[in-house]
């Protein structure tokens, strides 16, 4: 590539010069230093993910030997049936371990990209209400009153604190958001007429995006479902319920993700030595997200009565839309790679991927969880593909495909991240690269295994979120796929024991004063135009506004011909 | 804004690829017919065993080789728990549930639905090979759900 050439040798090398095989220790021109207070919030913050991922991998690894016939559910305490433990394992992991880590992640980073504060107030109200959400949501399901697994989908009724505490979930991501919102705010009168510094921009969207996009589920929650677990109302309607749910709950697949993608933008290209290609098409890219993560959510109700064909395909069409900007990612990430192993003395046409630092184990969980998007992102274009939806359905295609979005792309990217994060956080350094390294190579393996008997399987008819081992119906088909599935799974669950025994052993017993202290933040080659439409990127009310305009055309003809709600259901407990 | 030759060659290329998947997805549907469940009706799910036509759900000859399947879902097991067609049929599925939601499967076929309570889900297929098909409540119903299973018999 040319565009190699303009790299200088020298500019962003540590001062300290570290080893380039450990976790890069990063310059810091501006000289901002995050506050200890605030590293300490953020820090807790972010263990709460951390117990939870811990919490929800064991009955994960209970589901994948499930696959392959074997039933180990006996073995846990508290434990009544394989419902309720995969309703801990979709909570604790896709919903409690990715937002604890954005809520600690995202200020933080925009904290850094403006060098500026925090409002600790926040942090620590952030911090309560995903404490108390937790504490609600242990409670309604360690005691069986919540086994509706994480889709909460209406008649099945929890218990009320299971809804509330997920709620208070919802309410401490917008704390973080709202404590970034203000942090900008402020930063925008002192700077007036400057660019949002690109880390900063990009941390704020993901979750401005996630703001917009949670929205229908507090509705759902607080508008129907709370009132009707109370008693206060008696009926509920499954399918406006539902609806509002995947309102949401596509985009909320895109909160988990971005957080990924600002590590992959800003954060990777300096940690593999090289620069960040475009700083304009980066914030187009999570602009497109804001548009276009919204208004696609039917493409999860395909298969549902009660929503017109039309109104299925216009939002298919849309998810195609947002396959876009994940190509545009994908070339944007790769060019930065190969301008960071050319610069690290990489030749010929693939010479540089061996120069890249494999040993920093960093690096190499973020871009193992790249690869693993490759087909996470394919298998989704064929879900958004309705027709070909209609074969793979609620089969075990689906966590097959999302094991190696959120459960991988999104997961091996915190464990990355982590890997720099905590040491930062704790000022501690590492313990043990080599467990660190070897933990994320045990994972990416197990889940290429994992998926492929997850996807075949899936192609074969086999339903997801049943309990295989003990089903009244099988299929011979099913018994390689759920054999390969369970040894996947169980590689999957090692690689992330490790992860956690190398973040505990981190905190109590990493080595002080080796720690990274700064945030590796990446250069970009173009900086960002003062002139021209560009500028225009930064006013994110206006691309607010798009958004909501976008999200009206795709959900209002269907609000418009439905309402009023069809009360009818009953709560049922029946788990 | 620059873009590279190269990004400008690999986007266009992807968005190519990503227009030709949303033509071939139209010709599927408005070419061969292959539709997803519209929108048919309301029900309400506590009079539904009295409400036409799942209070007599079954298979009927609507016309030459034209079949409805009318099947009611419920904790745990479809009514009825076995349905048979001839080789060659186009069958209709009117499908609802009478009390939480269910999935309708019927493995390796395109007939793929959700039964929610309050709606009435709607598809149609050409059983053209003779054998056995599982059809499967593929959404989590409550305890017992790995148990709700039934039969279509292609003879």
């Amino acid at each position: 590539m040319s565009t190699s050439t303009s790299y200088v040798p020298g500019i962003y090398v540590s001062p300290t010069s570290a080893p380039v095989t450990t976790t890069t220790t990063v310059f810091d021109p501006a000289g901002y230093v995050v506050s200890a207070a605030e590293r300490r919030v953020i820090r807790w913050t972010i263990y709460v993910g951390f117990i939870a991922l811990a919490a929800g991998i064991s009955h994960g690894l209970a589901q994948a030997l499930s696959y392959a016939h074997i039933n180990i559910l006996p073995y846990f305490p508290f434990l009544r049936s394989y419902y309720q433990g995969l309703t801990a394992h979709g909570v604790a992991n896709a919903i409690i371990f990715t937002f604890a880590f954005s809520n600690g992640f995202l200020p933080l980073m925009l904290s850094r990209g403006l060098s500026r504060p925090l409002h600790k107030s926040l942090l620590w109200t952030s911090f309560a209400l995903l404490v108390g959400g937790n504490v609600l949501i242990v409670f309604a399901i360690t005691t069986n009153r919540a086994s509706v697994l994480y889709t909460s989908y209406a008649p099945l009724q929890a218990h009320w604190t299971y809804y509330v505490g997920l709620v208070l979930v919802v309410l401490s991501t917008w704390a973080a958001a709202l404590n970034m919102f203000l942090v900008l705010r402020s930063w925008r009168r002192d700077n007036a007429g400057a660019r949002i510094p690109l880390l900063a921009y990009i941390s704020f969207l993901s979750y401005v995006m996630w703001f917009l996009a949670s929205l229908p589920i507090a509705t759902e929650f607080l508008g129907f479902l709370i009132p009707w677990t109370v008693g206060l109302e008696p009926l509920t309607d499954p399918l406006l319920d539902r609806t509002l749910f995947w309102f949401t709950g596509h985009a909320i697949v895109y909160a988990w993700l971005l957080p990924a993608y600002v590590s992959w933008y800003a954060l990777i290209p300096r940690q593999a030595g090289g620069k960040l290609i475009s700083d304009s098409l980066t914030r187009m890219v999570f602009i497109l997200f804001l548009l276009l993560s919204i208004p696609t959510g039917m493409h999860h109700q395909y298969t549902d009565p009660g929503i017109p064909e039309k109104m299925k395909m216009l939002q298919g069409v849309l998810t195609f839309g947002i396959f876009f900007p994940s190509l545009a990612t994908a070339f944007s990430i790769m060019a930065a790679l190969e301008i960071g192993g050319r610069a690290r003395g990489g030749r010929g046409l693939l010479g540089w991927i061996r120069a890249l630092p494999w040993g920093d184990p960093s690096f190499t969980a973020q871009v193992l969880a790249m690869l693993t998007f490759v087909l996470g992102g394919i298998t989704g274009l064929i879900n958004a593909s309705y027709v070909m939806n209609e074969l793979i359905h609620n089969t075990t295609w689906v966590p097959g495909h999302f094991h190696m979005t959120v459960g991988s792309a999104v997961a091996l990217t915190i464990v990355g991240v982590s890997y720099w994060l905590v040491p930062y956080l704790t000022g501690r350094a590492l313990w043990s690269r080599g467990l660190a390294l070897a933990s994320s190579w045990i994972y990416a393996v197990g889940i290429f295994v994992f998926a492929r008997g997850m996807i075949s399987n899936g192609l074969q008819g086999m339903p997801r979120r049943t309990f295989i081992a003990q089903a009244a119906y099988s299929r011979p088909e099913w018994h390689l796929g759920g054999i390969i599935t369970g040894i996947g799974g169980t590689l999957m669950f090692i690689g992330l024991v490790l992860f956690l025994l190398v973040i505990v052993m981190t905190i109590v017993a990493g080595k002080r004063g080796e720690e990274p202290t700064d945030v590796p933040i990446s250069e970009t080659l173009t900086a960002p135009a003062l002139t021209g439409w560009e500028p225009n990127l930064d006013r994110i009310g206006l691309w607010v506004l798009a958004a909501v305009v976008l999200i009206l055309i795709a959900y209002g003809p269907f609000f418009a011909t439905y309402l009023p709600p069809h009360f009818t259901s009953p709560g049922f407990r029946i788990f | 804004m620059k873009v590279h030759s190269y990004e400008r060659s690999f986007l266009a290329v992807g968005a190519f690829g990503l227009l030709a998947c949303i033509v071939a997805l139209s010709y599927a549907t408005f070419g061969m017919g292959m539709h997803l469940p519209d929108r048919v009706a309301k029900v309400e799910p506590k009079n539904i065993r009295t409400t036409a036509p799942f209070d007599h759900p079954g298979v009927r000859k609507t016309g030459p080789n034209e079949y409805e399947a009318v099947i009611l879902a419920q904790i745990w097991t479809f009514s009825p728990q076995e349905i048979r067609v001839p080789v060659g049929s186009h069958v209709t599925f009117t499908v609802t549930s009478a009390d939480v939601i269910h999935g309708f499967d019927i493995v390796g076929t395109r007939i793929n639905m959700m039964a929610i309570p309050g709606q009435i889900s709607r598809n149609s297929y050409t059983f053209r090979e003779p054998g056995e098909h599982l059809l499967i409540c593929h959404e989590y119903c409550g305890a017992a759900h790995h148990t709700m299973f039934a039969k279509v018999i292609v003879e």
